[in-house]
């Protein structure tokens, strides 16, 4: 095919030239985002391809569940939906007074999140990062930096986005850190992932500060990625044995971040947000909380 | 003819794009480790028997295809295919007439390079050092190659790859 042109030689220094450019550039996020997307329309149908046996598995399982187990799960759902009413009525009107105490204090109005539903493909990823791939991606308004929420606690943020799919970079991995706080006393500090599943490190604590075994942490909100206020992680082990500057703090996820099969992605409708970010559009069905927006100034 | 090179692409292609499924395709835990680096093994069928169609620059963006899946920082595996694949053409005569184990042990040293040369990327961008488990997924490759290298044979004979 190529007779003429470069030699092999050639070609191959031309080639560990451009890739070293390429990572040393990657490395430094974001100016790579265009051609890893445009690579990214080539890959997500084997994406989808490679976790169709999952998908097809989950959903014979599932019609051949019997209809004890059913009946069973289905009166759970309900017990549980029936508490979370109860919890949400409560919500609201805290809600409610929270947003007028606010307007009071002539405070910046928090307008509350819109999530949208996506879902774990069951594909393997480099293993020596902790990521997962979702099957969300442009089309759906997903944005990199976005925030991506399980059930009970924040998990990661999107950093590639192609058009029908996405990577989530988990909180645990070791490149990322998360602004958070204390939750019991408002101290702010940075968990740091440990590269390890169950384990989140504090290292930027003083020895004296006032943090316990137990303290929950919640995001601060100071990086600009997260919305404020999202549980993150549990203290688990407290060291100020350390010698030097700062004590040693471990902390443990809160959210399955290894067994979560949907996870849910937050676009945060924060006054101090970023404005430009990409609304979800209307037919993905934003699941929850149109706060009482409109109460005037902002 | 136009309707060779076409065919021949083609193929080449699809056998590339089941390798890239495997990548990322679900195993339990425990198996992680072992995953061959199937890319690289079907990359060096091919340039190995077809040096003239398959290169440095289809290593090359094949190993691109491989970040961008398993979500690398671009030029990851990039690096390592162009240089593995560079190899495989310096010495593909010779490989051709090796007797099976014997050629099996010289892929099994190209994927050991791809590895150590990933080893070298991984240990550059995040100051880690995997565990002695990512050594592993060169042997593996190493002891699959010759059904690998029957398969893709008969492929080529099957759709007269040229």
């Amino acid at each position: 095919m190529f007779e003429q042109g470069p030699s092999t030689t050639a070609r191959a220094l031309l080639a560990v030239i451009l890739s070293i450019v390429l990572l040393g550039v990657d490395q430094r996020m974001n100016h790579l985002e265009g051609v890893r997307a445009a690579l990214a329309t080539v890959t997500s149908p084997l994406v989808y391809l490679a976790s169709t046996p999952a998908r097809i598995i989950d959903s014979v399982s599932e019609t051949f569940s019997s209809r004890n187990q059913l009946e069973e799960q289905n009166r759970a759902l309900k017990e549980e939906n029936r508490k979370l009413r109860g919890r949400m009525l409560l919500f609201l009107a805290m809600e409610e007074e929270n947003i007028r105490l606010r307007g009071q204090l002539g405070a910046s109005l928090k307008l509350g999140d819109r999530v949208s539903l996506a879902e774990i493909a069951s594909v393997d990823l480099d293993p020596y990062h902790q990521q997962v791939a979702i099957n969300r991606g442009s089309m759906t308004g997903v944005f990199p930096g976005q925030a991506v929420v399980d059930a009970n606690a924040v998990m990661g943020q999107v950093t590639h986005v192609s058009p029908f799919t996405a990577t989530v970079l988990l909180i645990t991995d070791s490149r990322h850190s998360l602004p958070v706080r204390v939750l019991r006393n408002g101290l702010r500090t940075i968990a740091l992932g440990t590269g390890q599943i169950d384990r989140l490190e504090l290292p930027y604590v003083l020895p004296n500060a006032d943090i316990r075994v137990g303290d929950l942490l919640v995001t601060s909100g100071l990086g600009g990625h997260f919305p404020s206020d999202y549980p993150v992680a549990q203290v688990v082990a407290v060291s100020t044995s350390q010698s030097g500057l700062f004590g040693s703090i471990i902390a443990k996820p809160l959210a399955n971040l290894d067994r979560a099969r949907e996870v849910m992605l937050v676009w945060s409708m924060d006054a101090g947000m970023d404005p430009a970010q990409p609304e979800p559009e209307p037919d993905t069905a934003p699941v929850q909380a149109e706060s009482p927006a409109d109460t005037g100034e902002s | 003819m136009a309707g060779v090179r076409a065919r021949s692409v083609f193929t080449i292609a699809v056998t590339i794009a089941i390798a890239l499924m495997l990548t990322i395709y679900p195993l339990p835990d425990w198996a992680q480790p072992y995953r061959p680096q199937w890319p690289l093994m079907v990359l060096a069928y091919w340039s190995m028997a077809l040096p003239l169609r398959v290169g440095v620059f289809a290593g090359w963006v094949t190993g691109l295809l491989t970040d961008v899946i398993t979500g690398a920082l671009l030029g990851h595996h990039a690096l390592g295919y162009a240089l593995a694949i560079y190899v495989v053409l310096a010495v593909h005569r010779r490989l051709r007439l090796y007797p099976w184990w014997q050629q099996a042990a010289a892929v099994g040293g190209v994927l050991g390079l791809e590895r150590l040369v990933s080893f070298l990327v991984i240990g550059a961008t995040t100051g880690e050092a995997p565990t002695w488990q990512y050594w592993l997924s060169p042997l593996v490759g190493t002891l699959l190659w010759p059904w690998a290298f029957v398969i893709l044979r008969d492929v080529r004979r099957k759709f007269r790859v040229r």
